[in-house]
């Protein structure tokens, strides 16, 4: 479903040419749980940012669901985003004013439809993520760190994305909750089939996936295969 | 993105910040409402004026004894400080000239007037039973006077309704009561309706007397103040105004025009005069005001821009999960122009309240038009287009990726 062909990405800083990513190429399945691990300053948030649609490579083709998206325009990569990509960041960033089904129902937004489909897709969502129904009017800035991060996933799920990309997801988290957050991403991928890539800077979270691909300098160190399993769907 | 999204994202991101939303709008509330306010002012104040000048009559040409006095300063002829028209000159004018409706020579002076032992002191005017017509005079009680009081100078009197107020009080009977003229009684026979206005020689504060009786106990010459010229038609007033002076020139044997005993205003000059200095008042006075609506705007791009800085990663996440550059800039201007809107609609009740209190208080005939109502709403909504287009573009051309990093 993911295919990235030679990918490089270099940043002009006056007369100084920064290589970030090196020719990177890796391919990703339907249904897979993949972690990006690599320390910081390895490129893996350039890379996370390139996989998103956020960004254009400099070179090398991205095909994402059989499209290449490596030289679109801003408008088609914003379709990108709206239609295949659910994001879920490090820093939550929920709108803190408005309440956790506002937020859920906030890419929606962007995508046209009726009223009762949005609320219909915005409670399945939060369903998905088993955010307690009496939250669901609460604002956004009442709640729990981990409860965030579950509002942020439910987002990220309400347009039934073909990928979801998360940014250090537990990097604002606590252990214990930062646990539960990967054990409803866990949950997304075996029960329904998700494709989740998760970007991360450390071991323990890269060792909730079947498939660690380690960045170090711009190119790919090492693709490590954990587990292969038998998947539902 | 659908319109009615926009509206709804555009509605909850100004009612996040009801204050701020709030307290920008004021600028432009302030602004329209004083672009309102005093252009109805100013509006009221020229058809007040206009009005007064011409409820001394229409297409009405005055001839004035004395030399003619600067453009700049028609109004003051000095009436009786110089005795150069006569009966004749009236005549005359009313013989040769061309496409006049009616010619009222008139007698004025200022007297002592006593009444059942009150007194006051007001103008007299010996005038023809034309002036009426001519200057627009009407009685609410009792008669004007006739060619008979004329040709037999009788001792009648019609008063202006100030001086019947003055003289006699309210709601008394005055019809054939006498009142006391330089030692000599007159009857009063009318009482003319109240023109209000004043400034120009109120006409309402007068009495008026027959022109052969004024010139016999008054005067006692035949001369006449004023000769009142109406002409038939508003559009030959400029032509009758130089064929009056040819024919004065001639009848007082004057060869320099420049020499002239006697001046002919033309009502139509002072009404444009007038009007011209109101103009210039209404130019200024929404001038002052459209600085504070100018100001008003720059409120608005401020708080907008704050805003955009303020709000850079709700924008860069907007931008993640699928808007485009064009869902961002019309959220962010639809805000601006919202504001404004809102601003401009309570903005025109503000300039209506001040007309009416303008109204009430200062007796000025203010009234908002409806072309200042759209201008109003226009402007406005210009305003939020032009000064909420810079905050959008800026918000819509955010790199999402730095806008999410954004602390």
């Amino acid at each position: 479903m993911i295919e990235l062909k030679n990918i490089t990405k270099t940043y002009q800083m006056g007369d100084v040419e920064t290589e970030v990513l090196k020719g990177i190429s890796f391919t990703i399945q339907k249904g897979e749980f993949v972690a990006i691990m690599g320390p910081s300053g390895s490129g893996k948030s350039t890379l996370m940012h390139i996989i998103g649609a956020l960004d254009t490579p400099t070179s090398g083709t991205y095909t994402l669901d059989k499209k290449d998206i490596s030289a679109m325009t801003d408008d088609e990569l914003a379709n990108i985003r709206a239609n295949t990509i659910g994001f879920v960041f490090q820093a939550f960033n929920l709108l803190p004013r408005a309440t956790v089904l506002r937020n859920v129902l906030l890419p929606l937004v962007y995508a046209e439809m009726g009223d009762a489909e949005r609320i219909h897709r915005a409670e399945q969502a939060l369903r998905a993520v088993a955010m307690p129904e009496d939250r669901w009017l609460h604002h956004s800035n009442e709640i729990s760190g981990g409860q965030k991060q579950r509002v942020a996933i439910a987002r990220a799920l309400v347009n039934n994305p073909k990928l979801i990309l998360a940014d250090e997801p537990t990097g604002n988290l606590d252990t214990k909750t930062g646990e539960i957050v990967l054990a409803t991403f866990r949950e997304l991928n075996e029960e329904s089939g998700h494709t989740i890539i998760l970007i991360t800077h450390e071991r323990d979270v890269a060792e909730h996936a079947d498939r660690i691909i380690h960045i170090r300098d711009g190119s790919i160190e090492k693709d490590d295969v954990l587990r292969t399993r038998h998947k539902k769907h | 993105m659908k319109w009615q999204d926009i509206v709804k994202e555009s509605v909850g991101a100004l009612a996040v910040n009801k204050t701020r939303s709030l307290l920008t709008m004021l600028g432009i509330v302030i602004g329209i409402g004083s672009v309102i306010g005093m252009v109805a002012l100013g509006q009221g104040a020229q058809n007040t004026i206009q009005a007064n000048i011409q409820s001394i009559g229409s297409n009405l040409l005055i001839v004035r004894p004395g030399s003619q006095q600067g453009p700049g300063n028609p109004l003051r002829g000095g009436v009786g400080s110089a005795t150069t028209l006569t009966l004749d000159d009236a005549e005359a004018i009313e013989e040769q000239v061309q496409g006049i409706s009616g010619v009222a020579p008139e007698v004025s002076s200022r007297q002592q007037v006593t009444a059942r032992g009150t007194n006051t002191n007001t103008s007299i005017t010996g005038v023809t039973e034309i002036y009426s017509a001519v200057r627009n005079i009407a009685v609410t009680e009792g008669v004007f006077i006739s060619s008979q009081h004329l040709s037999r100078a009788a001792k009648v009197a019609i008063l202006g309704p100030t001086v019947r107020t003055d003289l006699f009080g309210e709601g008394v009977d005055v019809l054939g009561q006498k009142v006391r003229i330089n030692k000599t009684d007159y009857t009063i026979i009318g009482v003319t309706v109240a023109k209000g206005g004043g400034g120009f020689g109120s006409s309402d504060d007068a009495i008026y007397i027959p022109l052969t009786t004024a010139q016999r106990y008054l005067t006692g010459n035949d001369k006449v103040s004023v000769i009142n010229v109406a002409a038939a038609e508003a559009g030959s007033m400029t032509t009758i105004q130089a064929d009056i002076t040819t024919v004065l020139l001639d009848t007082h044997h004057i060869n320099d025009p420049a020499s002239a005993d006697f001046s002919v205003f033309n009502q139509a000059d002072i009404v444009a005069t007038a009007s011209s200095i109101t103009q210039t008042f209404t130019i200024l006075l929404g001038a002052v005001a459209g600085i504070s609506l100018l100001v008003g705007g720059i409120g608005i791009m401020n708080m907008m821009l704050t805003s955009v800085t303020e709000r850079t990663r709700e924008i860069g996440l907007r931008k993640a999960i699928g808007a485009k550059n064009k869902d961002i800039s019309r959220q962010f201007l639809l805000e601006a122009v919202l504001l404004t809107l809102v601003g401009g609609i309570l903005g025109i009740l503000l300039g209506w309240s001040i007309a009416l209190i303008a109204n009430k208080l200062a007796n000025i005939a203010a009234s908002v038009s409806l072309f200042s109502i759209m201008l109003a709403v226009s402007v406005s909504t210009i305003i939020g287009i032009v000064f909420g287009y810079y905050p959008a573009r800026k918000a819509a051309h955010l790199n999402p990726i730095d806008a999410l990093r954004y602390e």
